[in-house]
């Protein structure tokens, strides 16, 4: 294992977050917040600072055996640290007294879940609340794409996949052009331009500046954070549609606009898994408008409620405009059901993905086809393409893990005693990077209540979710840490 | 420049690993998943799943915007409708690999009427190198440049070496002719050398040196070997059919042993007056028999490696004057030259560096343009010709004023039909043909990159 090639990235990705940390500091310096959130900010950003000169230090004859293992440590490894130094400037400031509580809203906010132990929001400075949703930010993309896309990495090299692959979501990673760099560095500029569209249409809409931040970056990240206690509930109806039609944007694998960019029309607009997502999301639109149809004034404003919802719920963002904790069942199960789903691969949401029901259920039809005639030959076909067996094989086996970890951390935090809707959808909003559950953890209650150790199993939820459990699972397997591999 | 290479096997991989590492946009068709797979891994490039004739698979890969493609698969026709196919899609310069032997008549009418830039054929590209190393055996490796003018040759520095412990400006004293020591590699590390440097028992050394004093030279180092009059070929593969109508063609005799009935047949029809031996070559009694301990060179042409390391490392140990050894995997040459096994021939390397070659003078804009690339060192090191021109800086200016980057070195200067190795009174002129040596890991496509200013 290539220790010191380990300690150089991730003394880089120290300093990257010490350098994301300065706008939060200009925030506190503009709303005159120059006591303890500012010196917070400034002690962490000093701390990492030291930490990355040591690593860099460390990692500064390292040599370039760079392989998958190397890949998924630094990924696992780098997420675990960069939140608990991220949750520092909570605890240091004293605004969330206990660590262990600034330690999940900080995991919350860079796995872009927006599962939060704050029970009064507006109470907080400016300055932490910009820092919460910048995380949203920084983690939808990721960090490390970031640095692909900002340091060159040596040429020729191709180490750069093994970091895209273990960061990004789906089932299959790829470029989308030949260079490692360009890559990161086109996904990073779609980013940051729908980022930009969502902002200024929030200006217009009469969003005062920091809100629309704020608001855009737990948009962008499909994270959840908002800056009012109601969420997005108090802003006009305007504004939630500019919300709504922007978490389902996010939503969408980045490649579908990489193919518009370059006018690829047919192969953008109908790809299988875009169809299907956006068949899945109107389809949840229009039954749960109906369903929820007598509890407002209205089908328009039912349906208003009910697309913000599900497209909220799909992205896994987490943003609420009403509290659908009490709306009928069938609603209920049906957002539970796209809880699951989740987003498309390679968007910043989270979830099972789009991509992997597709090809779960196409796997499935193939087999039963083989039952009935055992000696034909099936294969499963995306976008006119045959997808290969080892790929179906790793969707089976990524269920199988989610599956699992869903049941143990369920059985987990049931150890605090809440109801069952409670604890399911607890962990189901946490490892698929919602935020808000149903029952207690619903878009009006929070995870203020847990335990310091259920607090703790639901971080690792979310960690896992969103680097989708394998990289987290190699960090403590025995084999990773054998020397001879 | 974007390149899209199709074929990810031996050479497809050799060219993928150089051409990216020279900051080009890569892209690889192959229809294997697994070669692929292993190519992203270790390459920053990109990987196209699918039949590289196939219209789809090329659009997918770009090819509408490509500047040049080259089709290394191991089919000469699907290379072939590759290029037509990408060529009518838009790729601007088109390159295959074609080497089946009957194709060779029409390679001229393939480029024109096909719209190919290039046609590479490694093994002929192999028998090519072989025959120009059988012509002066005392080098281990000759690559030559201004249109045969300058040579840049390998000499193995031994204990008994007259060369041995001498400082590099002492040189003359031996040599008695103009040469210049252009690269060093010692213990597998390569140096770029200069007059302080002392030569040491176990280095390999690259002179440079006009062709007409190389015999001279020779003499002077006394390390003369006997001219090859006659060669024994083990293993009757394309490369050796190549090799043995230039050997023929020059006097030399040859001998090739195979294994194969119908091959035997074919290649004594092709070469009548070759001796043909139906016989395993990997056999000691069968070499002894065939007179090894007698031929001046053997040369090892099977396809498997190994049996071609163990018959050089036998043939060393017998005493044969000249051997030479054809691998296809480059990587433990190094360790293999510790044992004695000193001439090694990679077609895929050498199809590679003709390819390179050209990439590099595609890509040169100010006409001071690379014309031959020879990699030395196993690519450690990298000699390369230019043409110098009215846009290339320190015209007129003596050497010992010009400031080159370090690790280069100019080791020619040919003006009109004279060369010259040159001294630090030396200068060039636009039109003159200048040899530039460098270290590699910073790729030069242009003369005006050796300055340090």
């Amino acid at each position: 294992m290539n220790t010191k090639m380990i300690a150089r990235m991730l003394g880089v990705l120290f300093a990257l977050e010490a350098l994301f940390m300065m706008p939060a500091v200009a925030v506190c310096i503009v709303y005159g917040e120059m006591g303890a959130p500012m010196t917070g900010f400034l002690w962490t950003a000093a701390l990492l600072a030291l930490l990355s000169g040591g690593l860099m230090l460390i990692g500064r004859r390292a040599t370039r055996d760079f392989y998958a293992r190397e890949g998924f440590i630094i990924v696992a490894l780098g997420w675990g640290l960069l939140s608990a130094a991220g949750a520092l400037p909570f605890w240091l400031s004293g605004e969330i007294p206990h660590y262990v509580d600034a330690f999940f809203e900080t995991v919350s906010g860079f796995t872009t879940t927006g599962a939060s132990i704050l029970t009064n929001v507006e109470a907080m400075s400016h300055g932490l609340l910009y820092w919460r949703s910048f995380t949203h930010w920084l983690g939808g993309m990721g960090m490390l794409v970031f640095l692909l896309a900002v340091v060159p990495t040596g040429q020729g090299a191709g180490y750069g996949i093994h970091l895209l692959r273990a960061e990004s979501p789906g089932p299959t990673v790829g470029k989308i052009v030949p260079r490692m760099r360009q890559t990161a560095s086109l996904l990073y500029k779609i980013y940051i331009v729908l980022t930009l569209i969502c902002i200024g249409f929030l200006l217009a809409g009469g969003m005062p500046l920091f809100d629309s931040l704020c608001t855009a970056f737990g948009t962008a990240g499909t994270g959840g954070f908002g800056v009012k206690n109601d969420s997005i509930a108090g802003y006009s109806p305007y504004l939630q549609n500019v919300c709504t039609v922007f978490m389902a944007l996010f939503g969408v694998n980045f490649s579908i606009y990489f193919l518009l960019l370059l006018r690829e029309w047919r192969a953008a607009l109908f790809d299988e898994e875009l169809l299907l997502y956006l068949g899945v999301m109107l389809g949840a639109m229009f039954v749960i408008a109906v369903d929820v149809r007598p509890l407002f004034s209205g089908f328009g404003e039912a349906f208003h409620h009910a697309s913000f919802t599900v497209s909220s719920v799909m992205t896994t963002t987490g943003f609420a405009t009403a509290d659908f904790n009490v709306w009928p069942q069938l609603s209920r199960s049906i957002l539970c059901i796209l809880m699951v789903i989740g987003a498309s691969a390679g968007s910043t949401g989270g979830g099972v993905k789009v991509a992997r029901i597709l090809l779960l259920v196409k796997g499935l039809a193939v087999e039963v086809r083989r039952m009935l005639r055992p000696r034909s030959v099936n294969v499963v076909r995306v976008n006119r393409r045959v997808v290969r067996d080892e790929v179906l094989h790793s969707v089976n086996v990524y269920m199988a893990a989610y599956c699992a970890i869903a049941v143990t951390s369920f059985l987990l935090i049931s150890l605090d005693d809440f109801s069952m809707e409670t604890n399911i959808t607890a962990v189901m909003a946490c490892l698929n990077n919602i935020g808000p559950g149903l029952d207690l953890v619903g878009p009006t209650g929070n995870y203020a209540m847990f335990s310091p150790f259920a607090k703790l199993v639901l971080s690792m939820d979310m960690l896992l979710g969103r680097l989708e459990i394998f990289p987290i699972l190699v960090l403590f397997s025995r084999h990773t840490w054998n020397r001879t591999r | 420049m974007n390149i899209i290479i199709v074929g990810d096997g031996k050479v497809g991989v050799a060219l993928t690993e150089q051409l990216s590492q020279e900051g080009h946009d890569i892209t690889v068709i192959d229809s294997n998943p697994k070669v692929l797979e292993q190519s992203i891994e270790s390459y920053d490039v990109m990987v196209v799943h699918g039949n590289g004739a196939s219209i789809s698979v090329l659009k997918d890969a770009g090819v509408e915007t490509a500047d040049l493609l080259i089709a290394a698969t191991s089919r000469d026709e699907i290379n072939l409708l590759t290029c037509i196919v990408a060529r009518k899609l838009g790729a601007k310069h088109t390159i295959a690999r074609v080497r089946n032997p009957e194709y060779t008549e029409q390679l001229v009418l393939m480029r024109e009427e096909l719209g190919l830039s290039m046609t590479v054929n490694p093994e002929y590209a192999a028998a090519r190198e072989i025959h120009h190393l059988l012509q002066f055996p005392s080098f281990l490796k000759r690559d030559s440049f201004a249109r045969g003018r300058v040579e840049i040759v390998e000499v193995h520095v031994d204990e008994a070496s007259s060369l041995a412990g001498i400082p590099l400006k002492r040189l003359y004293e031996i040599a008695r002719v103009r040469v210049l020591v252009c690269a060093v590699e010692r213990k597998g590390a390569v140096h770029i050398p200069d007059g302080g440097f002392t030569l040491q028992a176990g280095d390999n050394i690259y002179v440079t040196a006009e062709v007409r004093d190389l015999a001279k030279l020779i003499k002077n180092l006394g390390i003369v070997k006997q001219k090859v009059r006659n060669v024994m070929i083990v293993g009757g593969s394309r490369v050796a059919y190549y090799l043995a109508m230039r050997c023929l063609g020059a006097g030399i005799g040859v001998k090739i042993i195979e294994q194969d009935h119908d091959r035997c047949i074919e290649l004594a029809g092709l070469l009548p007056e070759a001796v043909i031996i139906e016989a395993d070559g990997t056999r000691q009694d069968i070499l002894s028999a065939e007179g090894m301990a007698f031929t001046d060179a053997i040369i090892t042409l099977t396809n498997i490696d190994e049996e071609n390391i163990v018959i050089a490392m036998y043939a060393g140990h017998i005493g044969v004057p000249k051997v030479i050894t054809k691998v296809n995997r480059t990587e433990y040459v190094n360790t293999f030259k510790r044992m004695g096994v000193d001439t090694f021939i990679s077609p895929k390397a050498l199809c590679c560096t003709d390819i390179v070659r050209y990439v590099r003078a595609m890509q040169n804009t100010t006409g001071g343009s690379v014309i031959t690339l020879h990699r030395m060192v196993e690519g450690k090191a990298e000699a390369l010709e230019f043409r110098a021109s009215e846009a290339t800086r320190h015209l007129g200016e003596t050497l010992l004023d010009i400031h080159l980057k370090p690790g280069i070195l100019i080791a020619g200067i040919t003006h009109g039909a004279r060369t010259v190795i040159p001294s630090g009174s030396d200068s060039f002129a636009a039109g003159d043909n200048i040899v530039v040596v460098a270290a590699s890991g910073r790729p030069i496509s242009d003369l005006n990159d050796i300055f340090a200013d």
